[in-house]
């Protein structure tokens, strides 16, 4: 062997030995992340255990911790989530498909595309502030006290708008979905890049316009990285509680919004869902944060509970997630 | 094969040009060393020697281009022939292809491209302000390098085109599918199967369903950019079969870096070298006997 070879031997064996270190790094890191995972879990459950049952699925909140219920935070969270993805879905998609599309790359636009990434980095709690005063005060334009309502008469019911929009659901909503909408574009505008431009090429090249391009090639192509942003963004929403503190979310309320408290109640009266929107609200994750603050022992257990729940509904919300993207992606297979 | 005596469609057409093309088939060895004829001269339907007279499709006149302030296209006057296939070749970004894609205006999907100049499509301009651009690119359909099929199944690859002009007429559309898919010789193939994904198909296969797509729009002309450059030899000889039959119906400009693949498939070629226009003319003459020292390097393989 030259001198060269046996040299080249010596380096190989301490090249194989760091590249082994690096692997066991590596499993460290998975490791102890999934270790903490289970603890969490675990002590979650090891909390909840005994109280999770239907009297907490089905009850309101109470004074006393055998009583109390999640059933306002369940229908509020699943309200606010409601309208935040009406709100949200039409917007942030509308406003990628612009961006992407539509827009030419100038100045204006290139400040639009910088400030979204800067904007969804911005704390919830700013977004909170924004609500109140955007919302929930509606700028001062018309001051709470001599407020008024907007009466909308439809079919089945009495919309009843009160202005300014004050502590109710709906505030909480549109303060939610500005919280994501961000997020939601800039997603959209990832998965809509993601598309071949040979495709819209195609498309154009065969006499189609460009809404035609988008509506059959364009976003058919696109879904299934746009529904994983709204998914994500959605549960980002779901376990949001600092701007929903801010805007008024209440800490102890013992109805569900527009006293809708079974989708019974909804057929048997539908005033109840006109009113809903406009009624005062809580949260699973204001609740647990009540709950967390009580001096009574078993109140912690019930925070563990109502943990628990969000996070069961979060991972049945991301599995449909997943399922609807499959099911996307496997018409589209480049 | 030559018999059809070429029909003029327009009067929009400068009559006094015509061109002379040679359509006695791109691998027959007659009229060699052939010199390109573009004086002016009557209209005549068919002449004795097998030439077929071709009123001009398309005219360029002092076109230049520009992507922002780097202008690749200089001063190009060019005169595509009805009916026929003509040949762009030339090194890589030579500009031939920006060339192409003016034809049917697909450059205007990029930001910050400009040209002066005109392009007449049967004598009105494809650049005027009263131009429908989807309608011109109906009229004006085009084949890319890569095939482009749509995720979808290859009857609505085939019907896309015209679903999207408007026509919802099932019976129609499946005649439109079958007629297009049978000139260009994908019918047998697929036929069977026209549910299934054109994803699926062979890389030949595909061309030739984007071939059969474009026709499905009944375009008058066909822009063809490198179709056969990502093909087999086998596959890239059912194309080049095919743009030889499809001349017969349909006005075709090819870009192609093969130049054994111009020499074969097409009438007239056309040589561009760092955007500017060199050589024109028939393409026997231009390969046997081109004028130009550029051009003769060229395809003499001393550059490019």
């Amino acid at each position: 062997m030259s001198d060269q070879q046996i040299e080249y031997a010596a380096i190989l064996k301490r090249r194989h030995r760091i590249s082994t270190c690096f692997e066991w790094v590596c499993r460290i890191a998975t490791g102890s992340a999934l270790l903490f995972l289970a603890v969490l879990l675990a002590g979650v459950i090891w909390q909840a255990w005994g109280w999770l049952d239907t009297q907490f699925l089905t009850g309101f909140d109470s004074r006393r911790p055998g009583k109390a219920g999640l059933l306002a935070g369940l229908w509020g969270t699943s309200w606010l989530i409601f309208f935040t993805a009406i709100f949200t879905v039409p917007m942030g998609v509308g406003a990628a498909v612009y961006l992407e599309e539509y827009a030419t790359d100038n100045r204006f636009t290139r400040l639009i595309k910088l400030n979204l990434s800067n904007l969804a980095g911005v704390p919830s709690i700013v977004y909170g502030m924004l609500g109140v005063t955007a919302f929930v005060r509606m700028f001062g334009m018309i001051s709470a006290a001599d407020g008024w309502t907007l009466a909308v008469s439809l079919g089945i019911g009495t919309l009843e708008i009160p202005l300014p929009l004050g502590r109710c659901l709906l505030a909480g909503s549109f303060t939610l979905s500005l919280l994501i909408l961000p997020v939601v574009i800039i997603a959209s505008q990832e998965a809509l890049r993601a598309v071949p431009p040979s495709i819209r090429h195609a498309s154009y090249a065969l006499g189609a316009t460009e809404w035609q391009t988008i509506r059959h090639q364009v976003l058919p192509a696109a879904v299934p990285g746009i529904a994983t942003g709204i998914i994500l963004a959605l549960s980002r929403a779901m376990g949001e509680t600092a701007p929903l503190i801010v805007v008024g979310a209440m800490s102890y309320v013992a109805f569900a919004p527009g006293n809708l408290d079974t989708p019974m109640a909804a057929v048997q009266d539908p005033q109840r869902v006109l009113d809903a929107p406009f009624d005062v609200f809580t949260s699973i994750t204001i609740q647990i944060t009540n709950w967390i603050e009580q001096p009574k022992e078993e109140f912690q257990n019930l925070a563990a509970a109502g943990s628990l729940v969000l996070l069961i509904l979060l991972v049945i919300f991301n599995a449909t997630a997943i399922v609807i993207r499959n099911r996307a992606q496997k018409k589209i297979s480049w | 094969m030559n018999s059809t005596p070429t029909v003029l469609t327009t009067n929009a057409i400068d009559q006094s040009e015509v061109f002379r093309v040679d359509v006695t088939g791109p691998r027959s060895a007659a009229a060699q060393g052939q010199k390109p004829i573009t004086t002016a001269r009557p209209t005549v339907a068919k002449q004795a020697t097998g030439e077929v007279t071709h009123p001009v499709k398309i005219r360029t006149k002092n076109v230049d281009f520009f992507y922002g302030d780097n202008q690749v296209l200089f001063d190009v006057s060019l005169d595509i022939p009805e009916k026929s296939v003509t040949a762009f070749i030339g090194p890589s970004g030579c500009g031939k292809s920006t060339f192409l894609r003016m034809l049917n205006r697909m450059n205007d999907i990029i930001d910050g491209t400009r040209h002066t100049g005109d392009v007449l499509l049967e004598g009105s301009d494809v650049y005027d302000s009263s131009v429908d651009v989807v309608l011109l690119r109906k009229r004006v359909g085009m084949v890319f390098q890569k095939s482009t099929p749509f995720p979808k199944s290859i009857f609505d690859n085939i019907a896309y085109g015209p679903k999207v002009a408007g026509l919802r007429n099932k019976a129609k559309l499946n005649e439109i599918v079958e007629t297009s898919l049978k000139r260009a010789a994908l019918w047998d193939e697929v036929k069977d199967r026209l549910n299934s994904s054109a994803m699926a198909l062979s890389g030949g296969q595909q061309q030739r369903l984007c071939i059969a797509r474009t026709l499905a729009t009944d375009p008058d002309v066909i822009l063809m950019d490198e179709p056969a450059s990502a093909l087999d030899p086998a596959s890239t000889a059912r194309v080049e079969d095919l743009i030889f039959e499809l001349k017969k119906n349909y006005t075709i400009v090819i870009v192609t870096h093969n130049m054994q693949q111009a020499a074969r498939v097409s009438q007239r070629t056309a040589f561009f070298f760092q955007g500017v226009l060199v050589e024109t003319g028939d393409t026997r003459a231009l390969f046997t006997n081109p004028t130009e020292k550029q051009t003769e390097d060229y395809i003499t393989g001393r550059f490019g």
